[in-house]
Order: structure tokens, then sequence, then C-alpha cells
């Protein structure tokens, strides 16, 4: 299955269930609390949904490993090179 | 006769069966518990039948596995039959073609890995070809192999002309402006023997794997687009548009086959093909330079392609 198939099913399958229980579909007797927090819910994940996104990826950008010694170590490796590479008759 | 047949030829998992199975069956019309070999002296014509059979036998399941799950070669096969290709394509690189190519014999020198390495230069009018030739003659023909093409024509295509003049059973892909280190590369090939990964890609973004020359905007944009990417296509691997890969050479010819996009995408789409087809990937965490010198600039319009293939690839795969 395609993956927008399978999220368009997936939210499908949310969104139905959600209206199901809103719009009192099923016959079920819900408390006045249940149904106070089924109607916003939808807005509320997405809300939290975002959240954890930006949550996520400020997490990884102040965790991302600089790799200070990556470029120290190639830049003498480079004037080792060059060195090397002229000796063997290279003209750069 | 039973013999282990070369391990060239994905065919079906009959190396993989260890002889003494293959006594058992045989055991039952044959005298004792001498293995097939013997029986080849003793003219057993029960033994050869019975290998016969059970070579079919073998090949049947193989066949019968399904074509999603690619049969592997055995993981016992001697490391000095491998041989390591590495395709550098090449664009205007005069200045570091010799410093990438002085590296990567280091590496494979240094741990006694049998390689070549395949520069295929789009007509750099920098003058790469001439340093090529002199690299050429300063570490020999046998190692270093040119072949050129006349003008820009992508990198695609620029690996499937690599492939064709690869001698090698694995292929190795990376950038050849030195944002690649080719010390990592021995690691690429310890991991693929651990796990016999269909493909070993480097990461960025995981373990200590990392990047130096971006700035703090630079980080959010790729972080932030990698993070839409895992959400949106599960691929299974944290880096997709790296470059530096170590791939069997025929699981390559197949990925570029199916691929059709270009630029980062290209790179986004093998893994999620290769995911498709059931190959498995291996991760090793590498340090990114993203130019020794000066900075590294990301335009508003390489963002909008990206966008664009990746919401392509997520529609259609």
């Amino acid at each position: 299955m395609l993956k927008l198939t399978q999220w368009l099913w997936g939210l499908g399958l949310l969104d139905s269930a959600w209206a199901a229980l809103t719009m009192g579909a099923l016959d079920l007797e819900l408390s006045f609390p249940c149904q106070e927090v089924l109607w916003p819910l939808p807005a509320y994940l997405l809300v939290s949904a975002g959240c954890y996104a930006l949550g996520i990826v400020g997490y990884s950008v102040a965790t991302f490993h600089d790799c200070e010694d990556a470029v120290r170590e190639l830049q003498s490796q480079i004037l080792e090179a060059q060195a090397d590479l002229t000796r063997n008759g290279l003209c750069f | 006769m039973v013999k282990n047949t070369g391990c060239s030829s994905r065919g079906p998992g009959f190396n993989s069966v260890p002889t003494w199975q293959l006594t058992t069956i045989c055991n039952s019309s044959s005298k004792g518990s001498s293995d097939l070999l013997a029986s080849k002296n003793t003219k057993h014509t029960c033994g050869i039948q019975t290998s016969i059979y059970i070579k079919s036998k073998i090949s049947s399941t193989g066949a019968s596995r399904g074509g999603a799950a690619s049969p592997r070669p055995p993981q016992g096969r001697s490391s000095r039959q491998d041989k390591y290709s590495v395709l550098l394509p090449t664009y205007n690189e005069h200045e570091n073609l010799p410093l990438i190519m002085w590296l990567l014999v280091k590496s494979f020198s240094e741990s006694a890995i049998n390689y070549e390495i395949i520069i295929i230069d789009d007509g750099s009018p920098d003058g790469t070809r001439e340093v090529a030739e002199q690299l050429e003659k300063i570490y020999g023909s046998d190692r270093i192999l040119l072949r050129p093409r006349e003008k820009k024509l992508g990198l695609g295509t620029a690996y499937i002309h690599g492939i064709k003049h690869a001698t090698g059973n694995y292929v190795i892909i990376m950038d050849a402006d030195l944002s690649h280190h080719p010390k990592f590369i021995p690691e690429f090939i310890r991991k693929q023997k651990e796990g016999n990964f269909d493909i070993v890609s480097g990461t960025r973004y995981k373990g200590n794997g990392g990047v130096y020359g971006w700035d703090l905007k630079r980080k959010i944009i790729s972080r932030g687009a990698n993070f839409i990417t895992q959400i949106l296509l599960r691929p299974g691997a944290s880096d997709l548009t790296g470059s530096f890969k170590l791939y069997r050479k025929e699981v390559l010819q197949k990925l570029i086959e199916k691929c059709v996009s270009k630029g980062y995408v290209f790179q986004m789409e093998m893994i999620v093909r290769a995911r498709q087809l059931n190959y498995t990937i291996g991760e090793v965490p590498i340090s990114f330079v993203d130019r020794v010198y000066g900075e590294s600039k990301l335009g508003g319009n390489e963002i909008v392609s990206f966008l664009k293939g990746l919401l392509t690839l997520f529609a259609t795969t």
C-alpha cells in the first residue's frame, strides 16, 4: 500500500470514529465531561503533534554533532597528501 | 557431485546448506555416514542422484520463497575474493581529486583491501581529466580507471556508466569534494560483513555522525527535512539524502534501473526503493565536512525541489 493511502486510511478511520462519537450516531450515552473532551480532541491532537515535532527538531538541532577534529585531521592530511604527491611527480 | 559453487551468482542458498544435512538425506540409501565426497570415489550412483535431488529441492524452495525477499550470498565467503570498486563522478575537481585519491589509496592499503577507483569525469573544463591521467600514472592503471564522458549528464547515468566498467563485486559511491572521508570505507566494509547487508549507508544524524561547516539555519533545515521525511516515508534509515554508501553491485544496478528522480531526491528514492525490494540496510556514523574552507549555502530552489520530490515519493511508493 502506498504511504499516502496508509495515511488517508488512518486519518479517515480516526475521523469517522470521532464523528460517530460526537454526533451520537452509535447511540452511546456518554457523560457530559466525556463529550466536552471529545469535541475539541482533533484540534488538541494537532497542536500536540506540532509541539512534539518542534521539540524533536529542536532537540536534534541542539545535539547535532560538530566535527571539529575531523576538519583538523583533514587539513593536516591535505598537507601531507600535497607533499607526497609532489614527490611522486604530480603537477598541481 | 556436491560442490560449493561460486558465490558470484545470487542463486538459491544451495551453498548455505551445511554438508551434514546433505549426508543425512543420503544416509538412507548409502552406506554409513560417509559423505557425498567419499561417494564419488566409490562410484555410488545413489549419492550422485541424491545430490541432484537435493539441489533441485533447494532450488525449488529458493524460488518458492517468493520474489519479495532477495536471496543473499552466504556470509562465509572469503574476504580475499571481495573487490571494492569506488565510483567517483567528478566535475571541476582538479584541486580535490589528487587529495581524495591519496586518501582513498591510503585507507585501502592500510586495511589491505582489494580495490579499484573509477573516475567518471563529465568533461570538466578545468583540467580534471589531465590530473586524473597523472594520477593513473602514479598509482597504476589496475587501481585507477578513467572512464570519462563528454559532458555533464547527471549522477544516475554516471553510476550506470561506472558500474559497466566495475570489476568489483561491491560498489562504493561517494563525493569527490572531500566532504566524505575515505577512512570510513573500512568501517562500511566491516559493517557489511557483520550483518551481511545489501547496502551500508553513512549517516550524519545517528551515533557520533555529524557535520562541520553548517550554520544554525542550515542545521534546522536539515533536521526539519529529515524529520518530515521520517514521518512521511518511514524509511528505516536515518540519513536519506547522504551519498556515501556501499552497495552490492547487483543491488545498485537494480535500484538505478528503478529510480526516476534527480538530485537529492535520487538518493532518497534509492533508499525507499531498496526498502520496497526488501534489501537490508546497515548504517555507519560518518563525519561530513561541508567545505574545508568557506561557507556552504542551501538555496530556496533546492528546498522546493526537495519537498516536491518528497511528496512525489510519498504519493507513489
